[in-house]
C-alpha cells in the first residue's frame, strides 16, 4: 500500500530490527498477534510494519538472538505545549473512523499520583523499630462489619466474647486480586489468580462474568461479582464463595456500563454467562433495580437473604465527586465492605475520554471516605478497600494508613503474568495472553505459571509490607489503619494536605 | 556433568521429554534451542547464519490451528528406528536409555524415518542423513525443554 | 546354559543382544559360513556403487563379539543339528553342543530355470563377496542385466548403472517392483529410472544365455529378442534357507515354522529372520516376510526366549524404505488389496514424483505406498501396528504434513504417551 492514513502512518513505535542478529526464524511472526512482523516465504526472511505495532513488547521478549527493539516513535511534530501528539493522532483516528476513541487498562494521563507525594515514617531512638525476620509481625486482616463495642461474658469463669459477630473473612495478606471479568480475561489467568489466592490465603474477584465450573472448587478464596448484567448469577453462583460483591461502578469508566462483544462469546463464556453464544454482553450502565440507597439496600439484603447471611455483601463504586457521601449511606443500607475504585483503575475497554477524564484519584476518595465514616461514627460498620493503581506494597501501606483495610491489585496482577500495559485490551488480541479468548493466545497464559507469579508477587509484597511496618516499629497492620500521623505529604498545597488529612513533611 | 540425572531404563526409570499440548504456544523456541545446542558454535546466531542449509532440529512442531505440540523422540524401551536401521547407525546406551545415531555411519535410506511411531526422525537435506534426538548428551535438561518459555515439555521419569 | 545361533545376519545380532540383555555369562558361540563379521546386507548396493567404504559396512563394531562375550566362528558352515544330542555339525567336522538354539540362516537366491544359468557371468547379489566381485568387475565391463525388477534387482542395477556400466532389467511382471509397489508407484520409479540411463524390459525375462567362448555375450528374452550383455546378475528374490532345519526334522512350510516365541516345534530350538515362517500382525498368520526390522525382532524375540525372559513377538508387518535417484519411496503393510473388503485412498502427483496410497481394512490402516515425500511417514507404521481406528482421518491421513495434531485428541493423547 502506497498510501497510508495519517492516523497508521505516524505510528506510536517503530521496531527496530538488528540485520546481523536477526536470523529470520520467524518467533517474532509467530508470536505477533497484530502481524507486525510477516514472514516472505518468497526471501525466506521476516520484515516488520512499524504502523501495527502496538508496543507490548512481546516480540522482544521473545526473539532468541535478542535482534528485535521497540521504540518510541522519534518522528515528533513541531513542540506545541497545546497540541501534543496525543491530541493530534487521536483526531486523525476519529476523522479516519467517526468512532469513540477505546482504550484499556487505567488512565494513563498525567494527573497527579498522591502516593508519590506521601512519604512513610521510621522509628528512631524513642520507640524501637521491629525486626520482622526475627519477630512476630501479622499482615492477617478480618474483613467485615465490626460491633460498634465489644460485649464480654465472664460469666462461667471464663472471659470470653458475647454475642459474636456477623461473618468476617480472615486474609492472610491486605491484598486482594480485584474483579476481572471472565471473557475479559481468560480462564487460564482465572486459574492462576484463584490458586494463587488459595496458596496465599487472600481472595480473587470473578468480576462480573460469572464462575467457571472449574473454579467452584477454590470458593473459599473467591468473592463473586453481581454487577448491572448479572451475567451468570444465579443462587449456586451467589454461594460459591466467600463474599457478593455488587458492583454499582467501575473506577476506569464510571458513570457507564460494559460491553463484551458477541465474536468473544464463545462456548464456555456462554455457559458460564449465561448468554447465548455470539451475543454482546451488555452491562447497562445503572442497575435497573438501585435508584437510591434504599434500593441498594433492597439488593444487599437479598443477597443476604439469599445466602444465609453466611457470605459478607461488597458494594463497589467508582471513586467520584460525592464518594463519601455514597459510601456512608451504602454503609447504612447494610454493605459489609466498601469498594472504592479510583480513575487509575484498569478496565478491558473503555471510551478514552471517560478513562482519562472522569473520576477522582483514589487517594482522595479514600482519605474523605475513611474521615466521613469516622465522623459520622460507622467506620467499624464496613471494611475499606481500595483499587485503581496500587502499583507496590509501598502504596499498600500508604493507602492502610489512609484508611484503608486492605487494597484490590488489578493491573499489577496482570504485569507479573507478563502484561505490559500496552492498553490494547480491547482488540482481544492481546499478545501476551491475557485479555484474549483466542484459544491460540490464551495458552500463552500457562495457569501453573500464572499461580505462580501472582503468589511470588503477593509473598514479595508481604515482605516489604513487613519491612516498611518493623521500621514505623509497628507489629500489626491492623495497627496502622488509619494512622495518618505515619504520612507525611511533599509538595502538597494546603487544601490537597486537609484531604488527604496529613501534614506536611518537616511538619 | 553426564546425564546424572538419567537412571538405567530398567523399569522404565528414564526421564524423557514430554510435551503438554493445552500450553504449548507453537513459538517454536524448543526448535531453535534444539538447532543452537546442536551447532558447533552453540550460538544463536552462528548457528543460523553460518550454517547453510538451516539445520534441522531434532524435535517436530506441529501446528493445526489453535492447537501445537512438539513431538520429541521418547527414545523407546524397544527402539523401532534402531530395529529398522540397515547401517548400524543407531543404537541404545545400555546405561542411559538414549537411542544416539551416529551421523558418521547412516546412509541416509530413511528405515527409521519408517519405523519410528512417533515420527520424530528428519532428514537432513543437505547431507543425506537423518538427524535425530540425542537426548542432549552433556546436559542435565535437554536443550528444548529449557528453551520453552511456558514449560509446554517437560523432563520426567513417567 | 550354551547358546549357538547358526547365522551372523541381523537377526543373529538381536538375539545376541537380547540374550546379553537378560543373561551376561551364559556362553554364545556364532556360527557364520560368510568370512566375515556382521554387515548390513542391504548396504552392499551403497558399496558396489561407491557411496559408502568398505570399513562403513559393518553393522557392529569390531569389538562387538568380545564385547558381548560372544564366539564368532567365521567361514564355518553347519551341515547337521541332531536335536535329540544337541549338537551342531560343521562342515569341518567338528560338534557344537549348545542347549539353546537359534536358526538364522536367512535366504538363499532364487535360481529360475534360465538356460545357461550355471554357467561363468552369471552372479547374484546377496552378500559381501557377491557385491566385491561384482566391484572388481564393474571396473572391466560395459553391459550387464539384471535379471528380476524388485528391490534387490533395481538396487544393483542403479549402482551398476552409478559405475559406468549400461545396464538393462529384465522383469517378467508388466511393471518393476511388484511385489511392494502398485503401477502407479512403481511407474514413477521406472520412469526416472529410464531418466537415468537404466533399460527396463518388462513382460518379459531371459529364456537363455548365449555364450561365445565361454564368455557371456547377449541374453535371449521370452519373446524372442535379445540383449547384448558381458555378464548376468540374478536377483528374483530369495527363499528361505530352510533345507538344514528341513533335514534336521524341524518343521518347515515355506520358511522354518515358528510360534509366538520364535520357537520351532523343537523345544529349544528356535528360528528368526528371512528363514523364518513367523506370526504376521495383519494377515494372523504364519508368513515369511524376508525384511531387515522384521529379521532384527525376531531375533531378539529369540533371544529373550533363549535367555528366560520371553516376550511374545507381536507379528511383523512387511516394510521397505528405499531411495532410487533421489526418490524416497516406502511401502508398508498390505500395499495392494489382494481381494474384496478393503480401501484404498491414494493422491497421485506424477509432476512432482509424488504418489501417497493407504489401504484400509475395517476402518484400520493397513497399508501405505509413499513416493516422493515420506517425511514422518513412521506415524503411518505406528497406526497400522496399534491398530488404531482411522476412519475419520482419511482425508488428513493423504496430506504429505499429516501428523498426531490430525488426531482426535484422545487417540493422539495416547499414542504419544508410549514409549
Ligand atoms: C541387496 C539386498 C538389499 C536389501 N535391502 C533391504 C532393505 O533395504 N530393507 C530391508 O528391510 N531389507 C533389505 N534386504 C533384506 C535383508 O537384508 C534381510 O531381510 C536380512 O538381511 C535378513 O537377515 P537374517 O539375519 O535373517 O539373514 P541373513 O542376513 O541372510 O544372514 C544369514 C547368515 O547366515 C549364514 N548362514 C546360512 N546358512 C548357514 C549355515 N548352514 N551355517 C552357517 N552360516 C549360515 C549366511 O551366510 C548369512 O550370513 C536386502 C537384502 C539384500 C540382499
Ligand atoms: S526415534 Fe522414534 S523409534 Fe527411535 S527411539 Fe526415538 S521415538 Fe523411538
Ligand atoms: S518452545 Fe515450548 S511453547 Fe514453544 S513450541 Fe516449543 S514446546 Fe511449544
Amino acid at each position: 500500500m502506497l498510501y497510508c492514513a495519517p492516523n497508521k502512518k505516524y505510528s506510536d513505535f517503530i521496531i527496530v530490527r538488528d540485520p546481523d542478529k536477526c536470523i529470520d526464524c520467524r518467533v517474532c511472526a509467530r508470536q505477533c498477534s497484530y502481524e507486525a512482523h510477516v514472514y516472505d516465504e518468497s526471501t525466506g526472511k521476516v520484515f516488520s510494519d512499524d504502523t501495527r505495532c502496538v508496543g507490548c513488547h512481546r516480540c522482544e521478549a521473545f526473539c532468541p538472538s535478542g535482534a528485535l527493539l521497540i521504540r518510541q516513535n522519534p518522528s515528533e511534530f513541531r513542540d506545541n505545549a497545546v497540541w501534543k501528539p496525543w491530541f493530534i493522532k487521536n483526531i486523525y483516528k476519529q476523522a479516519e473512523t467517526g468512532g469513540v476513541l477505546l482504550t484499556g487498562m487505567g488512565n494513563s494521563y498525567p494527573y497527579p499520583v498522591y502516593w508519590d507525594k506521601m512519604l512513610l515514617d521510621a522509628s528512631q531512638v524513642t520507640n524501637p523499630s521491629i525486626d520482622p525476620l526475627r519477630e512476630p509481625m501479622e499482615l492477617k486482616t478480618y474483613l467485615g462489619s465490626k460491633p460498634d463495642a465489644l460485649r464480654i461474658d465472664a460469666g462461667s469463669g471464663e472471659v470470653r466474647l458475647a454475642g459474636g459477630f456477623t461473618p468476617q473473612i480472615a486474609i492472610n495478606y491486605p491484598i486482594l486480586f480485584s474483579a476481572m471479568s471472565y471473557g475479559s480475561i481468560n480462564l487460564n489467568v482465572h486459574k492462576g489468580l484463584a490458586r494463587a489466592a488459595e496458596e496465599m490465603g487472600i481472595l480473587y474477584n470473578t468480576g462480573e462474568g460469572g464462575l467457571h465450573a472449574s473454579l467452584y472448587r477454590y470458593g473459599r478464596n473467591t468473592i463473586v461479582q453481581c454487577a448491572s448484567g448479572r451475567f451468570g448469577v444465579h443462587s449456586e453462583y451467589l454461594n460459591a464463595g466467600v463474599a457478593v460483591e455488587i458492583k454499582i461502578g467501575q473506577g476506569a469508566k464510571p458513570g457507564i456500563g460494559g460491553h463484551l462483544p458477541g465474536e468473544k462469546i464463545g462456548p464456555e463464556i456462554s455457559r458460564t454467562r449465561m448468554i447465548p453464544i455470539g451475543a454482546d454482553a451488555l452491562s447497562p450502565a445503572p442497575h435497573h433495580d438501585i435508584y437510591s440507597i434504599e434500593d441498594l439496600r433492597q439488593l444487599i439484603y437479598a443477597i443476604k437473604e439469599a445466602t444465609d447471611y453466611k457470605k459478607l455483601v461488597f458494594v463497589k463504586i467508582a471513586a467520584v465527586h460525592n464518594s463519601a457521601a455514597i459510601a456512608s449511606g451504602m454503609v447504612r443500607a447494610g454493605a459489609d465492605v466498601i469498594t472504592l475504585d479510583g480513575f487509575r483503575g484498569g478496565t478491558g475497554a473503555a471510551p478514552t475520554m471517560i478513562r482519562d477524564n472522569v473520576g477522582i484519584p483514589i487517594e482522595m476518595a479514600l482519605a474523605s471516605v475513611d474521615e466521613r465514616l469516622r465522623q459520622e461514627g460507622i467506620r467499624n460498620q464496613a471494611s475499606l478497600l481500595v483499587a485503581g493503581g496500587i502499583r507496590c506494597s509501598a502504596d499498600v501501606v500508604k493507602a492502610i494508613a489512609l484508611g484503608a483495610d486492605a487494597v484490590y491489585i488489578g493491573t499489577a496482577a496482570l504485569i507479573s503474568v507478563g502484561c505490559t500495559v500496552c492498553q490494547r485490551c480491547y482488540t482481544g488480541k492481546c499478545p501476551w495472553g491475557i485479555a484474549t479468548n483466542d484459544p491460540f493466545l490464551a495458552k500463552r497464559i500457562n495457569p501453573e505459571i500464572a499461580h505462580e507469579k501472582l503468589a511470588n508477587l503477593i509473598r514479595a509484597w508481604g515482605h516489604e509490607i513487613q519491612e516498611m511496618l518493623g521500621g514505623m516499629g509497628i507489629n500489626a497492620i491492623e495497627s496502622l489503619r488509619g494512622n495518618r500521623e505515619k504520612l507525611r505529604g511533599i509538595g502538597l498545597n494546603e487544601s490537597e494536605m486537609n484531604i488527604l488529612g496529613i501534614k506536611h513533611a518537616g511538619a | 556433568m553426564r546425564r546424572a540425572t538419567l537412571k538405567p531404563p530398567e523399569g522404565n526409570g528414564m526421564k524423557r521429554v514430554y510435551q503438554k499440548e493445552d500450553v504449548c504456544i507453537g513459538c517454536r523456541l524448543c526448535e531453535i534451542g534444539c538447532i543452537v545446542e546442536h551447532s558447533p558454535a552453540k550460538d544463536v546466531v552462528k548457528a543460523f547464519r553460518n550454517v547453510s542449509p538451516r539445520p534441522e532440529p531434532r524435535n517436530i512442531v506441529e501446528e493445526r490451528g489453535p492447537l501445537s505440540f512438539s513431538v520429541n523422540c521418547r527414545h523407546c524401551d524397544e527402539p523401532a528406528c534402531l530395529h529398522a536401521c540397515i547401517s548400524g547407525a543407531i543404537a541404545k546406551d545400555p546405561l542411559t536409555g538414549i537411542v544416539g545415531q551416529d551421523p558418521e555411519k547412516c546412509v541416509g535410506c530413511w528405515s527409521c524415518i519408517m519405523a519410528c511411531p512417533f515420527g520424530v526422525i528428519r532428514k537432513n537435506g543437505a547431507q543425506s542423513k537423518a538427524v535425530k534426538c540425542d537426548l542432549c548428551a552433556g546436559r542435565t535438561i535437554p536443550a528444548c525443554v529449557e528453551a520453552c518459555p511456558n514449560r509446554a515439555l517437560v523432563f520426567e521419569e513417567r | 546354559m550354551r547358546h549357538v545361533i547358526i547365522g551372523n545376519g541381523v537377526a543373529s545380532v538381536g538375539a545376541i543382544e537380547a540374550i546379553r540383555s537378560a543373561d551376561r555369562e551364559s556362553p554364545v558361540t556364532v556360527i557364520s559360513s560368510e568370512p566375515h563379521r556382521v554387515y548390513g546386507r542391504p548396504l552392499i548396493s551403497s558399496l558396489l556403487g561407491g557411496r559408502i567404504r568398505e570399513e562403513d559396512i559393518y553393522y557392529r563394531p569390531e569389538g562387538f563379539y568380545a564385547a558381548n562375550n560372544v564366539t564368532l566362528l567365521t567361514g564355518k558352515t553347519a551341515t547337521g543339528i541332531n536335536t535329540q544330542a544337541r549338537k551342531v555339525r560343521l562342515e569341518s567336522g567338528e560338534a557344537v553342543p549348545f542347549d539353546k538354539l537359534l536358526i538364522a540362516t536367512g535366504g538363499v537366491p532364487f535360481v529360475p530355470p534360465v538356460e545357461g544359468l550355471d554357467g561363468p557371468d552369471v552372479y547374484f547379489f546377496t552378500t559381501l563377496d557377491d557385491a566385491r566381485k561384482l566391484d572388481i568387475l564393474a571396473a572391466k565391463l560395459r553391459k550387464i542385466v539384471v535379471l528380476g525388477g524388485g528391490l534387490i534387482g533395481l538396487k544393483a542395477a542403479e549402482s551398476l548403472h552409478d559405475r559406468g556400466i549400461h545396464v538393462t532389467v529384465v522383469e517378467l511382471a508388466d511393471r518393476i517392483l511388484s511385489a511392494a509397489f502398485d503401477a502407479e508407484a512403481g511407474g514413477i520409479i521406472a520412469r526416472r529410472l529410464a531418466e537415468s540411463g537404466i533399460s527396463l524390459v518388462l513382460g518379459n525375462t531371459v529364456t537363455k544365455i548365449v555364450r561365445i567362448k565361454k564368455r557371456a555375450r547377449r541374453v535371449v528374452l521370452s519373446d524372442g529378442g535379445s540383449v547384448p550383455c558381458e555378464a548376468v546378475v540374478t536377483a528374483i528374490g530369495v527363499v528361505p534357507n530352510k533345507a538344514l532345519a528341513e533335514k534336521a526334522g524341524i518343521g518347515v512350510n515355506r520358511g522354518i515354522l515358528t510360534d509366538d516365541f520364535m520357537q520351532t516345534n523343537v523345544p529349544g530350538i528356535f528360528a528368526a529372520g528371512d528363514v523364518a515362517e513367523a506370526k504376521d500382525m495383519l494377515w494372523g498368520e504364519r508368513r515369511v516376510t524376508p525384511i531387515w526390522p522384521n529379521a532384527y525382532i525376531q531375533g531378539r524375540h529369540a533371544g529373550l526366549s533363549m535367555a528366560g525372559a520371553a516376550r511374545p513377538y507381536p507379528g511383523g508387518i512387511p516394510m521397505n524404505s528405499i531411495e532410487f535417484y533421489g526418490i524416497p519411496t516406502v511401502s508398508m503393510g498390505i500395499s495392494t488389496p489382494p481381494a474384496e473388503g478393503y480401501e484404498v485412498l491414494a493422491r497421485l502427483e506424477p509432476e512432482k514424483n509424488c504418489y501417497r496410497k493407504l489401504v484400509l481394512r475395517n476402518g484400520k490402516l493397513v497399508g501405505a505406498v509413499l513416493v516422493g515425500r515420506i517425511d514422518r511417514s513412521g506415524i503411518l507404521s505406528g497406526l497400522i501396528r496399534n491398530g488404531v481406528d482411522v476412519e475419520l482421518l482419511k482425508q488428513e491421513m493423504l496430506r504429505d504434513d499429516f501428523g498426531f495434531s490430525d488426531m482426535q485428541p484422545e487417540i493422539r493423547q495416547a499414542l504419544l504417551a508410549a514409549y
